[in-house]
């Protein structure tokens, strides 16, 4: 499998970034770290005749706080992002979803602008970041404009993304002081990607009720999604094991569950509502201690 | 002078390694020789279907184009690719589709431009019409009525059928007390070695030589074949096997490519390079295991085990390759194990179906052959409500019975699998295990422990244990240089295994000298003499004896100069820190290097003596060496999810004598990682219409360090008396033992919900199921 023929730009900036998208228009491609584009590439699924490396913008690297947000540039790997102790202090659930992602080598190359983009159903990140209400912000020739996490992504590897945008920062409010999270994934015995992975983020008031929940859930269905239902039956109640695991039986209710091989849509409906119970019950331990 | 160290039985780091964790080893694709020519195979997204047409015009056409090939520009100037097994039924097999595809992945078209990108390009362009028809990829379908049929020469899909009958294991069955039936399956595997296959050929217009670099385990055998192949006479065709990685066994092979490049090369008159990409590798490159096997069982009420009576159904896909219908039979004749099954017959039906070929894969028909014995002694042991360690040792065949002649004809040199038994069981101390089990079990935790004591075959020859053209003998170069350091020519065209280490190890301790002091080559048909290869754990049991042999005639020969220069008679002399010495007095010695002067004819001491230092030998052995041992395994089963968790791994291996503990461990390591994978996690699927479902490692699940366990291994050592070192093989070991040891431990584990078997791979939904299922019962 050998791509087809194409042209390498390295952007400087995000302007330049913009500039050449316009330039080429359909015949070119943002390319982040590659690691979903090009074996497309390779399989002449996606054939741009012209890449645009955004990689090497600095502000697009960054990890930062202003303005009582934590910013995650769109080009930041994944291992800097698992590793950060801004990220790791602030916004816990997202480092611990950036580390749950492939290996070393795939951590330091895939990027989570790049993964957030692609959307590949069993990506990690959506999980989180969708617990975690990131609003994410996609530039264009003359203007940007910023899209909440719910309606980020619309359908199997398809998101709010338009021709023409480039997503340059996800910015999260940091996680309160008291609330617990967790993500738990099944990897996939071959790709690794989730089978299922679902991220809680729990909030206990004074009575140690559950204040509010918010539950992601990726690798079930064609796109990440956040889990209504068990976020409400949850909420106001008792932080008990009865109330989570009924609660977690709602995880897959309306979702068309995928299936393969390793785990058909009945067995991975059960995986989902089995991870949430889990990343609930952590989530509230968390917020516990 | 500084003492040389002993380095046989030490642990020594592989020679090979630093090249390979650097990085600077040269692969097939690592040659880089000027003006080469990539070629491009363009291949079928069909299982089964009718070439109408191909239209290449446009290919021929593109930028940076050299040629275009389709099956009909080979018609009848080149040969196909041969299988030496015997079977009734060897289709032709082309070099590209001739007319017809039968499976997803056949080459179709061959491309050959300035570079790959290009030769893909051109390869988009060709047009080929199909016209789709039925597949099979069932082979239990694929000899029934109206099955589709793939080669329509032969009127049904049968390769072949094996009989081998014993009306003993019918009366056996008669006067039993109970016979136990039941089907397990050996699902289909793919290798995956790290480095798919490659191949570089260069013809040599004005002297009529092929020089063809591929990614091989053979590079003798395969050099006569591809002469064969492309009608050149075998002393101008020159294959060398650079550093290969990964073979386990799907290298043991001769594939198309090889001979379309070597073909296209003499075409263009240019170097030529094919490198497998990984979807390839996965569709293309054989595949191994795929047998069904219906099993009858007569035992008596305490556990023994009156015979083995088997019906084997062999999927071997659309073509033949080289070993392809040779595979089977070492299931049959190794499905006793270690027991002493008086009578066993079997029969093998093998099919045709329209998928990749398979053949030879790590173990190649032995761990088959283990699980159908080791799952059979679980069976056993749940039916008659059996600790199935004591069913395992009821059966073993006593230590004191070695050479031990089995009902299917084999001859098990030595062993002691009681022994191997015991200290597994005392490594994992099995009573407290086992309470612990009962203990979990209370608190709703399903855990198990599986046991597998396992025999295998290596050092695989005399020849007639082999088809002919494959050799069962190995042959060695030892050369002493005119300093005194060792060049050793090896015929077994080691790929990983390490040779160039424990060949090392041995030469060195042989003539008194440093590891360091020898070089080992191999893999190169125009340096090293005419060998075969290893496969079969055969690399140290045949190769290695024959190195001792050629060892011991250039130690002869130094010896007979040294008893001149130090009037000592030659028996009394030995090898030590580079000297030749006294045995009863190390003080009197001369300089090796004094010996080596002498023997190159400066000094010759000896008139009339053949100047040099070296020798050439072959080894044929007498039989083959049977390792063994028994592995025991702990799991735990989470009920939730069906996810198999491991608790212990113990492996108690006996592969006879130890030449180097490092590669034995690491020998081990791969295995049981290989084992564990066929037990839990891969599987090549073909869906029910011959569709590739696995067709990238997106899908096909090799296993990763995390999905592995640690391992706690132990040895026991029964030396092998069939070759002089004692050794029996070990390179496959751990695939062999650790399949049923696991799939053992997981039905242990769901014992006390009345699950009796499931099959390979056991992935947690499957396990999922039969739990929900049990408790809904
Ligand atoms: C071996 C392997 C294992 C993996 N395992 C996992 C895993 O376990 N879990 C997981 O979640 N992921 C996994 N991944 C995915 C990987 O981590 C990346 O997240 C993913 O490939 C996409 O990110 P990227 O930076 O490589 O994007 P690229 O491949 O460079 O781009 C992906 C798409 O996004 C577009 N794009 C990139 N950047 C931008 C931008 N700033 N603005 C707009 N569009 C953009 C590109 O044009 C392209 O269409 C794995 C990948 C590999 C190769």
């Amino acid at each position: 499998m050998y791509p087809g023929q194409f042209e390498y730009h390295r952007a400087a900036s995000i302007k330049d970034a913009l500039d050449l998208l316009k330039r080429y228009g359909d015949d070119a491609k943002l390319l982040s770290g590659g690691h979903s584009l090009i074996p497309m590439m390779k399989l002449r699924l996606a054939q741009p005749a012209h890449l645009i490396d955004v990689t090497k913008i600095a502000e697009l690297r960054a990890l930062s706080e202003s303005g009582g947000k934590i910013v995650i540039g769109a080009a930041a790997p994944h291992d800097a992002v698992a590793t950060s102790s801004l990220v790791r202090d602030k916004l816990g659930l997202l480092a611990e979803a950036a580390a749950a992602i492939g290996d070393v080598q795939v951590r330091n190359r895939g990027t989570i602008g790049g993964s957030l983009t692609h959307a590949d159903p069993a990506a990690d990140y959506p999980a989180a970041v969708l617990a975690l209400e990131g609003e994410i912000k996609l530039e264009r020739d003359g203007g940007s404009r910023t899209v909440k996490a719910a309606d980020f992504f619309l359908d199997l590897m398809t998101t709010a993304v338009q021709p023409g945008e480039l997503l340059s920062q996800i910015a999260f409010a940091p996680i309160p002081a008291g609330a617990g999270y967790s993500y738990q994934k099944y990897p996939h015995p071959a790709s690794g990607f989730a089978m299922v992975g679902v991220a809680a983020l729990v909030s206990l008031d004074r009575s140690g009720k559950i204040a509010s929940a918010r539950v992601g859930v990726t690798g079930l269905g064609a796109k990440a999604f956040r889990a209504g239902a068990v976020e409400a039956a949850l909420a106001g109640k008792a932080a008990d094991a009865a109330t989570i695991t009924a609660a977690a039986a709602k995880t897959a209710d309306g979702i068309d569950a995928l299936g393969d091989i390793h785990a058909s849509s009945e067995y991975r409906a059960e995986l989902a509502r089995v991870y949430a119970r889990r990343a609930i019950q952590a989530a509230v331990a968390r917020a516990k201690a | 002078m500084a003492v040389v160290p002993k380095f046989v039985g030490e642990r020594i780091k592989r020679r090979e390694d630093p090249r390979l964790i650097s990085g600077t080893a040269t692969y097939v694709d690592d040659v880089r020789l000027p003006g080469t020519l990539a070629a491009v195979v363009l291949r079928s997204p069909y299982p089964h279907a009718r070439i109408n047409s191909i239209d290449v015009a446009a290919a021929r056409s593109a930028p940076g184009v050299a040629a275009v090939l389709t099956g009909a520009d080979l018609k009848d100037k080149v040969g196909g690719i041969p299988c030496v097994a015997p079977a009734e039924h060897i289709p032709f097999h082309p070099l590209l589709a001739q007319g017809k595809v039968r499976f997803v992945g056949e080459s179709v078209a061959v491309v050959v431009a300035s570079d790959a990108y290009k030769a893909q390009d051109a390869a988009n362009l060709i047009e080929v019409d199909y016209d789709p028809l039925d597949a099979v990829s069932d082979p239990e379908k694929a000899l029934a009525d109206g099955a589709p049929i793939l080669h329509e020469e032969f009127g049904n899909n049968l390769v072949t059928r094996a009989l081998v009958p014993n009306p003993a294991v019918d009366e056996a069955i008669a006067k039993a007390d109970k016979v136990i039936k039941f089907r397990i399956v050996n699902q289909r595997l793919a290798p995956v070695p790290m480095e798919p296959r490659g191949v570089l050929a260069d013809w040599h217009q004005a002297s009529g030589h092929l020089t063809v670099w591929t990614s091989t385990q053979i590079p003798h055998l395969l050099r006569s074949a591809l002469a064969a192949v492309l009608g050149l006479p075998e002393n101008r065709v020159r294959v060398i096997a650079p550093e290969v990685g990964g073979g386990f066994g799907a290298k043991l092979n001769f594939y198309r490519e090889e001979a379309l490049v070597g073909y296209l090369s003499r075409m263009l008159g240019k170097p030529v390079k094919w490198i497998e990409r990984r979807r390839e590798n996965l569709a293309t490159t054989t595949h191994g295991r795929d047998q069904i096997t219906y099993l009858e069982v007569p035992v008596k009420n305490d556990g023994t085990v009156l015979g083995i009576k088997a019906k084997f159904i062999c999927d071997m896909g659309a073509y033949l390759q080289l070993l392809t219908p040779a595979i089977p039979g070492f299931s049959g004749l190794m499905m006793t194990g270690c027991y002493k099954i008086p009578a066993t017959s079997f029969e093998q039906v093998m099919v045709f179906t329209n998928k990749m070929a398979t053949d030879a894969y790590r173990g190649a028909g032995r761990p088959e052959a283990a699980y159908i014995a080791e799952r059979t002694m679980d069976m056993v042991a749940l039916e008659l409500g059996l600790d199935p360690v004591e069913v395992r040792r009821r059966n073993f065949i006593p230590k004191d019975a070695f050479p031990y002649a089995t009902c299917a004809g084999l001859v098990y040199d030595s062993g002691d699998y009681n022994t191997a038994l015991n200290k597994a069981l005392e490594i994992v101390d099995y009573p407290k295990i086992r309470a612990e089990q009962a203990e979990a079990l209370k608190h709703g935790r399903y855990v198990g422990i599986g046991v597998a004591s396992y025999v295998e075959i290596c050092g695989i020859g005399p020849s007639v244990m082999l088809p002919p053209k494959v050799p069962g003998w190995e042959s060695a170069t030892v050369r002493m240089e005119p300093d005194s350091r060792v060049t050793v020519l090896t015929g077994i065209s080691p790929h990983g295994q390490g040779q160039e280490t424990t060949f090392a190890q041995m030469a060195a301790d042989a003539f008194g000298i440093d590891i360091d002091d020898v070089a080992v080559v191999h893999g190169d048909t125009a340096i090293v003499q005419y060998g075969v290869g290893t496969f079969g754990s055969r690399g140290l049991s045949v190769g290695g004896a024959a190195l001792m042999m050629s060892v011991s005639k250039v130690q002869d020969k130094l010896k007979k100069i040294a008893s001149t220069m130090m009037e000592a008679p030659p028996d009394q002399l030995t090898f030590a820190n580079r000297t030749v010495a006294l045995k009863s007095d190390a003080t009197k010695s001369i300089p090796l290097q004094a010996v080596v002067d002498a023997a190159y004819g400066w000094k010759m001491p000896i008139p009339g003596m053949e100047p040099g230092l070296d020798a050439t030998s072959v080894f044929e052995p007498t039989g083959c060496t049977f390792p063994f041992g028994t592995h025991i395994s702990v799991v735990e089963v989470d009920p939730d999810t069906g996810v198999v968790k491991f608790l212990r791994y113990v492996a108690v291996d006996d592969c006879g004598n130890i030449i180097s503990p490092l590669l034995v461990a690491g020998q081990v390591h791969g295995g049981i990682a290989q084992g564990i994978a066929q037990a839990l996690y891969e599987e090549v699927v073909y869906d029910e219409n011959g569709q590739l479902v696995t067709a990238t490692l997106m899908d096909y699940a090799a296993p990763r360090a995390q999905m592995l366990p640690r391992y706690e291994l132990a040895h026991t050592v029964t030396p092998s008396p069939l070759n002089p070192m004692g050794v029996k093989g070990v390179g496959e070991a751990g695939t062999i033992g650790s399949t049923p040891c696991v799939v053992n431990a997981v039905m242990d584990a769901l014992k006390p919900l009345g699950v009796r078997h499931i099959d390979m791979p056991l992935r947690p939904e499957k396990l999922w199921r039969a739990i929900r299922d049990a408790k809904k019962a």
